[in-house]
């Protein structure tokens, strides 16, 4: 055992056990408890003291019986010396110690002396407290969009860090703000155009991008480098250039304010991407397949209706998902040729209900959990086509 | 392959190609061009509606057995600031029906009433009246009077089409726009945001890299800011950030970390001091990058992770038996592999961070200092309604991305065909 890695050791995993707390500890409040005391210093005492303790008693005992034990005894203690707190958050506290001290497992006296062992320590526990700061840095706005659905605008001004639920009160009593949003907000109607544009989008988009992606991937024509080098540069032209002419054309063409005019943006505006990907995909499938397509008399059409398309299903798929996503979160369009409530797409929506102060924030959020939703269901159970998607180009946002 | 074989392939080709094409040219590109067009006039949002010449028809009983009718026409020109040219009027009738006061403008044959109005002046108005009578002595019907709508039309100038140019929007583009303070507020958000999503990428795709359990779940949460819609998570901040009520603020103060609420997306300037120097922060502008690196670095997460995983291992295993440190290894390993796919993503980043506009718009709306370009393109087009401004705006947004784009081309372009 060496001074300077035993105290890197104790600092570093105080520190980490520290923060997960401090993170338990405000979720807890979120939930009604009243602390008003972080309590990091005696946190951070309370760490060094236990792994000190675990590092000593080393091997001598079962691992499982050490932890477990460890995680009483300073549970209970934790208990003893902070403010009165209901058992489960008690019991919260006995998990992450848990958890913490489990982690500690490797570590005894002896390993804290081979080489390197500072810096293994401080990449080991960064690592923990990195996905435990990502995971809260992403998850907590989605937790507080979710939660803010269920409470009142009353609710929440009495007592900003109450997110508790009242499970006292009928169901729908709870889901209050989405019923509202439908019935005086008119969400139905929103929930449909937003599906129609984008699933329009989707097939329209299709219907363009697999011919022409085909004929970049596989034929010979005049002008091929050009076009595969103007999609990526077109890609990167952003839709705030393109706002204010289309804005008076479409004014001029009576296209604003239609459901139509806005599938013609959304199918323009993806179509590179969708092209670009779709003829990575196509140049991957082999080229005998084709040949012998060409020898069975079929024409260009009958290869990609009958063996490009079946071939290339998971690509086109991810395209397909991807093209939904771009079109069903699309705002600044939206935002543009949309000034009736009757042709609102959701996005477009929620920020007009923004636009009025008086509108609960409830309502607003409840707006927000339906827009995303449907998004985050159809990526997380489609995410290993989506992300190949994703590195295979389409990185626009 | 033979000759006609290779024109049937042509052939086939543009056939495929013409029509995303020809749509992505007509939604893409011609608004590009359209922009350097409008960016040479003075035109207003109201002058882009054509002016129309327009009727409301009312229709009044005149006699008492309903054999007469008056019909009252309201005529107006649409336009506020145009006049229309050579409008002409027609209206039919049923069968039987004679007018009484016949205008001198009017002519009156087989059932149909046309007139000459003339040339109408901008905001034009007149009440237009006729009297019918049923030649049979009968009651006319009204619904049927009602039914039928007159049909109007005139000769005005598009002002998008005219021809008369002005370098009066580019003047107010650089002297009368902050257009100093504009570029720096953009460059400092557009720099910032895409360092700090790569530094929190890299950082992202090293953990999650790690032998841990539960990495495909970290990577797909990981990736949850960036599919999200941006109008709800931009929102949740908003209400997370609130001075007044937000959790944030709320949390801060019930721990005693901060005294009083900090009006995070308000507030233009904080003093910070460090080591007795006092630094001015622009708040609001820092939040909004905080947003925008959380909102992005997911990106820059999954390529870096990409290219993290393609790593030979035996490269790390070599330098263990060469007895070299985490550290060491990170530096000497891990950071010249993934130098090429960072130069990229900055590149990329970069110039859609430059062109950034929900993120901002949803969040502040341009206000406390965080305008930028693509918001000023807004305001001046929709919320000052100089639609020529906003696309002189919008020029020099197109003009700066063409110049970052042939530097990247110039740099890195032929890396990136490598990877």
């Amino acid at each position: 055992m060496k001074f300077k890695s035993t105290t890197i050791f104790l600092v570093i995993s105080s520190f980490f056990l520290t923060s997960i707390l401090s993170i338990w500890k405000i979720m807890s409040t979120l939930q009604g408890l009243n602390f008003t005391n972080l309590n990091i210093t005696g946190n951070f005492f309370n760490g060094i003291i236990l792994s000190l303790l675990f590092v000593l008693i080393g091997k001598r005992i079962n691992h499982l019986i050490k932890i477990f034990s460890l995680s009483f005894l300073f549970s209970f203690l934790y208990f003893y010396f902070n403010e009165t707190s209901p058992f489960w958050y008690i019991f919260g506290v006995f998990l992450i110690i848990l958890f913490f001290t489990n982690k500690l497992k490797k570590y005894d006296t002896k390993s804290l002396t081979e080489d390197f062992i500072s810096e293994k320590i401080i990449f080991d526990f960064i690592t923990l407290f990195g996905i435990v700061f990502f995971a809260f840095v992403i998850l907590f706005p989605f937790y507080i969009m979710l939660v803010t659905s269920f409470k009142t605008q009353i609710a929440l001004l009495v007592n900003p860090l109450d997110f508790s639920l009242d499970y006292s009160k009928s169901l729908p009593e709870l889901f209050k703000s989405y019923f509202v949003i439908f019935e005086t907000y008119n969400f139905g109607r929103y929930i449909l155009i937003s599906s129609a544009v984008s699933i329009g989008t989707v097939i329209v988009t299709l219907l363009f991008a697999i011919p022409a992606a085909y004929a970049v991937a596989r034929l010979n024509f005049f002008g091929k480098n050009f076009l595969s080098t103007s999609i990526l540069i077109i890609y990167m032209f952003p839709a705030i250039v393109l706002v204010i002419p289309l804005y008076t054309v479409f004014s001029q063409l009576g296209l604003r304010n239609s459901i139509f005019g806005l599938l013609i943006v959304y199918t323009a505006t993806t179509l590179p991407v969708a092209i670009y990907m779709l003829q990575g995909y196509f140049k991957s499938i082999p080229k005998e397949i084709e040949d012998a397509g060409i020898m069975d008399g079929q024409n260009w059409f009958g290869i990609i209706l009958k063996i490009i398309i079946p071939l290339s299903l998971p690509a086109i798929a991810s395209v397909a998902l991807y093209v939904f996503m771009i079109a069903w979160n699309e705002f600044l369009f939206s935002l543009m040729f949309l000034d009736s409530p009757k042709s609102f797409t959701l996005s477009r929506a929620i920020q007009y209900l923004s636009g009025d102060a008086e509108t609960p924030r409830q309502y607003l959020m409840a707006g927000s959990v339906i827009v995303t939703l449907p998004v985050l269901f159809i990526f997380i159970y489609f995410e290993k086509y989506l992300v190949s998607g994703l590195t295979s180009g389409s990185v626009k946002g | 392959m033979s000759n006609t074989l290779l024109k049937l392939e042509k052939r086939t080709a543009y056939t495929l190609v013409l029509p995303a094409v020809l749509l992505v040219f007509a939604i893409v590109l011609f608004p590009i061009f359209a922009n350097i067009w409008i960016s040479f006039k003075d035109i207003e949002l109201k002058d882009i509606r054509i002016p129309e010449p327009r009727a409301k028809k009312i229709v009044k009983s005149f006699s008492d057995d309903g054999s007469e009718l008056k019909i009252v026409y309201k005529l107006r020109n649409s336009s506020l600031i145009q006049e229309i040219r050579n409008v002409k009027f027609q209206d039919k009738f049923p069968k039987n029906i004679s007018i009484l006061n016949l205008d001198s403008r009017c002519n009156f044959k087989s059932k149909k009433i046309i007139c000459d109005f003339g040339n109408w002046e901008a905001k034009y108005k007149e009440n237009f009246e006729i009297i019918l009578k049923n030649i049979d002595g009968e009651k006319i019907k009204k619904e049927i009077i009602k039914s039928q709508k007159p049909i109007l039309s005139g000769k005005s100038d598009n002002p998008l089409l005219t021809t008369n140019f002005t370098l009066e929007n580019f003047k107010k583009v650089f002297y009368e726009n902050n257009f100093i303070d504009l570029l720096s507020t953009t460059f400092y958000f557009t720099f910032f945001g895409t360092v700090g999503a790569i530094i929190f990428g890299i950082l992202a795709a090293q953990l999650v890299n790690q032998n841990i359990q539960g990495r495909s779940y970290m990577r797909g949460i990981l990736l949850f800011p960036y599919v999200g819609p941006v109008v709800a998570l931009a929102y949740t901040w908003t209400l997370l950030l609130d001075p007044n009520s937000g959790t944030l603020n709320a949390l801060l103060v019930n721990f005693n970390i901060i005294e009083s609420p900090i009006n995070l997306l308000g507030q233009k300037y904080i003093t910070i001091s460090i080591f007795g120097f006092d630094f001015k922060l622009r708040l609001a502008l820092t939040t909004v990058i905080f947003f925008e690196i959380w909102r992005y670095f997911p990106l820059a997460f999954l390529f870096i992770l990409a290219r993290l995983q393609a790593i030979p291992q035996s490269l790390y295993e070599a330098a263990e038996v060469d007895g070299a440190s985490p550290v060491q290894k990170f530096i000497h390993i891990t950071l010249p592999q993934i130098t090429a796919i960072i130069s990229i993503l900055f590149m990329i980043r970069f110039i859609w961070n430059f062109n950034k506009f929900e993120d901002i718009f949803l969040l502040t709306g341009g206000a406390s200092g965080t305008r930028t370009l693509p918001i000023n393109v807004y305001q001046q087009g929709f919320a000052v309604s100089d639609i020529g401004m906003g696309s002189a705006v919008s020029i020099v947004i197109v003009m700066l991305l063409l110049s970052f784009m042939i530097i990247y081309f110039r740099l890195i372009g032929k890396k990136a065909n490598e990877i």
